[in-house]
């Protein structure tokens, strides 16, 4: 009697196990039960976690706040797929010598709460954004433009000594000139991100109120935010920009985790994600069918060097050939497809797909050549101590592919290397700040604006914001001011392109491999598209009728 | 008695405030800056790290940073704001209470009712098939994962057969929670089945059980009044200790269906350094953990009559 009772059990177990297992292919159809009619009111929900901070337009910086901010502001430009500009709340942006910029706006443009939008509007939105006492998170962007650091002084502790930035000209309604300390040719293009959004006349009055419920000048106007569940916004009907929402509105939803929002798109209740858990994206493109999306955006992983450790500088700095084998031992392609679940693409050069200045196949280091590394490490000198270390922070998913890198280039070179855990990414940033790293580090850049420079200058200039690793090379920093005065945005950009090349020579970090966007909707939308910094396009979205 | 739990409360207050320095310098020696990690790989100006320090407090030293916490919080009632979005954290704290008091309340329920009503049965039953039954499913619950026993849940009830919505939505309805509260409830609910099974089996035995059978009482007084009292003292313990584990160990439950309460938020809190809420947190459900085990105290004195607290 015993005996068969648990052998029930055990059969249990197994259809248990077998229900559990079966579950993948249950959504295959296509979309073709909603009879494809569009309702232009149709309100769609997005996945989206809280925003880590209030809603200010200078202090947005991760990409939960940011995809919200997109859709309540609009600014001067914005850039298509190919990294050109396309005028929203500017008529022109237009400058002779890249020094002096002359913007002229829309007329008829208003703020969701009525109020029109001025170049007055703008200009004391930078202002604020910019000064110290504010202590905006992007107010650094705001650097080109003279008399930045009288608003804004660098060192701790120093106060403002002018409230508003000396190049900014309000010339009247609907003109300013923005003169910059020195020549910046893709300046029009920095503008299109969202600290460059204007603020109405309101905002001054209660800063603290303006992060809560933000009024903006964009296609969609604040609706409401219940904290850790959802953010609603609703179409601007007044909108007068050339990107009119196609839906009625977005409510933004909150999930614990990504899994949960899989399943709630599995079952209807979410209609757009933005990313998709390790655990689904095997499975992810025979479960959604057309709806999956995997797409590339313009960001990208690698592994840079800290110069100011022992090992790179003692007894002398490294020779690149050293790092240039480091990185020929690297066999990206395997493990982007297995590790990485193809969630990634090998990375060919230093600047990511998308903006503008994009050269395929820029270098030749990327290359998986185990010979070849073998020999430029021995040519440099072999690696001091014959031991790497690849600091990471263990709560980013990062694990796995660093030890898959390590495996890589220890069977190829025979160069011990080992992962260097931090619990997680605040103990990461704090040692890299500090000045701990052992030998090199994970780092990962997003675009800030479509030019390559973004991924040149902000990264491998002495001093720049980017350069953790205290890398510093007088002759490159030569080159890039150079590609910085050039006359013309094209110019700059040829410019920059052969610095890209030219960055072998100096192997300030590995490129690893560009982001995807890895992501899926439901059978409620169709139009769906992702921009370059990897969130869906909200006014595009169209919504079935139900 | 009134005396006994005068002295309890009174007991509390050190309690209180050593736990909580105690959380406030753990936080605070954790490596990583909670302002600096606001700004990630593309850094920020020295002068904006020194404003914003300035503007948390962050600059004083930690004693004093204790020190104006503690005095905001018996003084004011006010638990200071977070780093990150500049909310208070008594609002922090009333979103995710009502919410994790909803689940632990439901699991709680589930475990005692489902809990005590295995262990009577096998209890009473011991060595019969119904006491194997019994313990089988017990030893299978307590060696399955949560998390799987999440996923198992999930996937035939909301996936094959549609009976439930795989996640709580933002509503947070009752019938919603019902599915993370049987999981949350599961590993507890078979350590009271185990824990009832043995001490009813045990005092079966006892001498004064011989005494009332003897005396020809009804069998339903016997086991209701004279066994049950006496049996339930280890699993009334168990059961006080269960309802703070409850409300902040729900970590992995609370992810795997999207519930917005107090085991997420303690586990962001760590992660983002935002030391005041932890604080915060911690301190509710110490008070949680003190008053539980001191209704768990008086008790004992109603169940045993020899148990009498002067």
């Amino acid at each position: 009697m015993r005996g068969a009772k648990s052998a029930k059990w055990v059969a249990g177990a197994i259809i248990v196990a077998l229900a559990a297992t079966a579950c993948g292919g249950g959504n295959d159809g296509k979309g073709d039960s909603a009879g494809g009619k569009v309702d232009p009111n149709g309100i769609f929900s997005v996945e989206l976690g809280e925003p880590e901070k209030p809603l200010l337009t200078g202090d947005t910086m991760e990409s939960n706040g940011s995809a919200v901010m997109a859709g309540l502001f609009s600014t001067l430009v914005d850039y298509k797929a190919d990294g050109s500009l396309e005028m929203i709340n500017a008529e022109s942006v237009t400058s002779t010598d890249s020094k002096l910029w002359t913007v002229k706006l829309k007329k008829g443009w208003t703020f969701h709460d009525g109020t029109p939008v001025t170049a007055k509007s703008y200009v004391d939105a930078w202002n604020w954004n910019a000064n110290i006492e504010n202590a905006q998170g992007l107010a650094s962007w705001f650097a080109d433009i003279k008399g930045f650091e009288k608003v804004h002084p660098e060192e701790e502790g120093a106060k403002p000594t002018a409230k508003t930035l000396e190049g900014l000209k309000v010339v009247d309604e609907s003109t300013l000139t923005i003169e910059l300390s020195k020549a910046v040719p893709y300046f029009a293009h920095k503008l299109a991100y969202i600290v460059f959004a204007p603020l109405p006349e309101s905002f001054y009055k209660d800063p603290a109120a303006g992060g809560q419920k933000p009024v903006g000048n964009g296609p969609y106007k604040f609706k409401s935010w219940d904290h850790k569940k959802q953010i609603e916004v609703v179409r601007y009907d007044d909108y007068k920009g050339p990107n009119k929402a196609k839906n009625g509105g977005v409510i933004f939803k909150n999930y614990t985790t990504l899994e949960a929002a899989y399943e709630d798109l599995k079952s209807g209740n979410v209609d757009v994600l933005r990313q998709i858990a390790p655990k689904d994206l095997p499975v992810y493109r025979q479960d959604l069918g057309d709806r999956a999306v995997d797409q590339a955006y313009s960001a990208i992983q690698t592994i840079a060097v800290a110069f100011y450790a022992d090992q790179w500088k003692k007894p002398k700095t490294v020779d690149p050939r050293v790092v240039q084998g480091l990185s020929m031992a690297i066999d990206r392609a395997t493990i982007t497809k297995t590790v990485l679940n193809g969630t990634r693409e090998p990375a060919t050069g230093w600047v990511a797909k998308g903006v503008l200045g994009y050269q395929p196949n820029a270098v030749e280091v990327t290359k998986f050549d185990p010979a070849k590394a073998k020999e430029l490490i021995k040519a440099g000198g072999g690696v001091p101590n014959n031991k790497i270390s690849i600091q990471y922070n263990a709560d980013g998913g990062h694990k796995e592919w660093v030890e898959a890198v390590c495996n890589s280039i220890t069977q190829a070179t025979s160069v011990e290397c080992v992962g260097d855990g931090k619990p997680d990414f605040q103990a990461d940033l704090t040692a890299r700040k500090e000045k701990q790293v052992k030998s090199l580090y994970r780092s990962g850049w997003v675009l800030d604006y479509p030019v390559n420079a973004n991924f040149i200058s902000d990264l491998f200039r002495t001093g720049a914001g980017g350069n953790q690793g205290d890398f510093s090379n007088k002759e490159l920093d030569a080159k890039i001011a150079a590609a910085d005065s050039a006359k013309t945005l094209e110019e700059s950009v040829k410019a920059y392109q052969a610095v890209e090349k030219d960055l072998v020579n100096y192997m300030p970090s590995i490129p690893l491999w560009y982001y995807k966007v890895n992501a899926g909707y439901s059978e409620n939308v169709s139009g769906v598209a992702y921009g370059q910094d990897g969130d869906p396009i909200l006014t595009g979205v169209e919504v079935k009728q139900k | 008695m009134g005396r006994y739990v005068a002295r309890r409360l009174l007991q509390m207050i050190p309690v209180f405030f050593g736990t909580t320095l105690l959380i406030f310098l753990m936080v605070y020696s954790l490596p990583g800056d909670p302002v600096a990690g606001l700004f990630g790989d593309k850094g920020a100006s020295p002068s904006t790290l020194a404003e914003l320090r300035h503007k948390y407090g962050l600059d004083q030293h930690i004693l004093k940073q204790y020190w104006d916490y503690i005095t905001g919080i018996v003084l004011h009632f006010d638990f200071g704001t977070q780093f990150r979005n500049d909310r208070p954290v008594t609002e922090v704290l009333g979103d995710a209470f009502p919410v994790t008091i909803q689940l632990a309340a439901l699991a709680f329920a589930f475990e005692l009712v489902f809990g005590i009503g295995l262990g009577i049965i096998a209890g009473l039953r011991a060595g019969r098939l119904a006491d194997n039954a019994i313990l089988i499913f017990t030893l299978l619950i307590i060696s399955i994962p949560v998390f799987v026993l999440g996923f198992i849940i999930k996937m035939v009830f909301a996936f094959q057969l549609g009976w439930i919505q795989p996640n709580v939505s933002n509503d947070q309805l009752l019938s919603e929670m019902i599915a993370p509260a049987i999981v949350l409830g599961g590993l507890s609910l078979a350590y009271v089945a185990r824990l009832t099974r043995t001490s009813m089996a045990e005092n079966l035995r006892a001498d004064y059980m011989r005494t009332a059978v003897a005396k020809g009482l009804p069998k339903r007084r016997i086991i209701g009044v004279h066994l049950m009292r006496n049996s339930m003292i280890p699993v009334i313990t168990f059961l006080g200790t269960d309802i703070g584990a409850l409300m902040g160990g729900a970590v992995v439950t609370e992810g795997l269906f999207n519930v917005k309460g107090v085991g997420g938020l303690i586990y962001e809190s760590i992660t983002r350094r935002e030391g005041s809420t932890l604080v915060g947190l911690v301190t509710v459900l110490v008070v949680v953990y003190l008053v539980t085990s001191l209704l768990i105290d008086l008790l004992y004195a109603v169940l045993d009559p020899r148990i009498r607290y002067a």
